[in-house]
């Protein structure tokens, strides 16, 4: 893996990936802030959409509505291409915990359960993603694998014009 | 297509979770062997070898090759590291991710602050 070129930005905050069994995906990460200033990027529409699909993708949002309450549905729709992804909410407790399905690839789409925990101004991010059955997630897998690797590789070429990009900014 | 499933995850780590066929592994990074050898040196049926091979192979741990009557195997990693790949691309899709929420923290972070202070006026 060459992705380790140039410096690591902060590497007390490391993202750490899981698999903790056959149906679960853990992903974990603490950020410098309260809990409710994470929340608030994770629930409004508007900062959602700066940090969610990275500039680094070559892809942005052409839309991203969310309706985030108990039952409220969600859509995030790319651009160039219109693969979109959609959900509903089924927890939101504010600040703490936020819950939604993931139903773009039909029955059998992981339920999303991401936690704020909030420590000495710091907020620790524990994202779960569980899977119906290890069948579902078999199916699953698979395609997001493919499309894993499909963003990867355009990331992998606009790596190469990061830095440039970053003395702009 | 090269398959990055989850059921190759699942097979990988159910073909590691026996001890003969980390054995197994183990003596086919040393040197390809014929079924036969490893029935023999690890003491088992012809049977018992071929289904612990088996279960090796569909994890993409090992592969086989007949030639003629002998059924050789060598070795097979590559699926393995595919996976190890797989997880890390993933974690650095969210590292990416996470890197822009930082931005966007520490902007809200600014501007409560700056909010702060003028409420205070």
């Amino acid at each position: 893996m060459d992705a380790r070129t140039g410096s690591e930005p902060t590497p007390m905050n490391r993202t750490t990936v899981e698999r903790k069994s056959e149906r679960e995906l853990v992903v974990t990460r603490t950020f410098n802030g309260p809990a409710r200033i994470v929340f608030e990027a994770w629930t409004r529409p508007e900062l959602f959409k700066r940090w969610w699909v990275p500039k680094s993708l070559g892809m942005s949002l052409r839309s991203c509505e969310m309706d985030v309450r108990v039952g409220g549905r969600y859509r995030l729709e790319f651009e160039p291409d219109a693969m979109a992804f959609f959900g509903t909410y089924l927890e939101v407790t504010p600040h703490s915990r936020l819950v939604w399905t993931n139903e773009e690839g039909g029955e059998g789409g992981p339920v999303t359960t991401v936690t704020f925990e909030e420590k000495g101004g710091r907020t620790l991010l524990v994202m779960h993603e569980l899977y119906p059955s290890k069948a579902a997630l078999d199916a699953a897998g698979t395609g997001a694998a493919d499309a894993m690797v499909e963003t990867f590789a355009q990331l992998d070429q606009l790596l190469v014009t990061l830095g440039a990009s970053m003395g702009r900014s | 297509m090269v398959q990055y499933t989850w059921t190759g995850f699942d097979a990988s780590f159910a073909a590691l979770s026996d001890a003969t066929r980390r054995g197994v592994l183990e003596q086919l990074g040393r040197a390809d062997a014929s079924i036969t050898d490893l029935a023999e040196k690890f003491h088992m049926t012809l049977t018992g070898m071929k289904k612990h091979v088996g279960v090796l192979e569909q994890a993409g741990l090992v592969t086989t090759e007949k030639v003629g009557r002998v059924r050789t195997c060598k070795l097979g990693l590559r699926r393995l590291e595919e996976e190890v790949a797989w997880i890390e691309r993933y974690r650095q899709l969210w590292d990416a991710r996470f890197d822009e929420l930082d931005k966007v923290v520490e902007e809200l972070k600014r501007k409560e602050k700056v909010d702060g202070r003028k409420n205070r006026k």
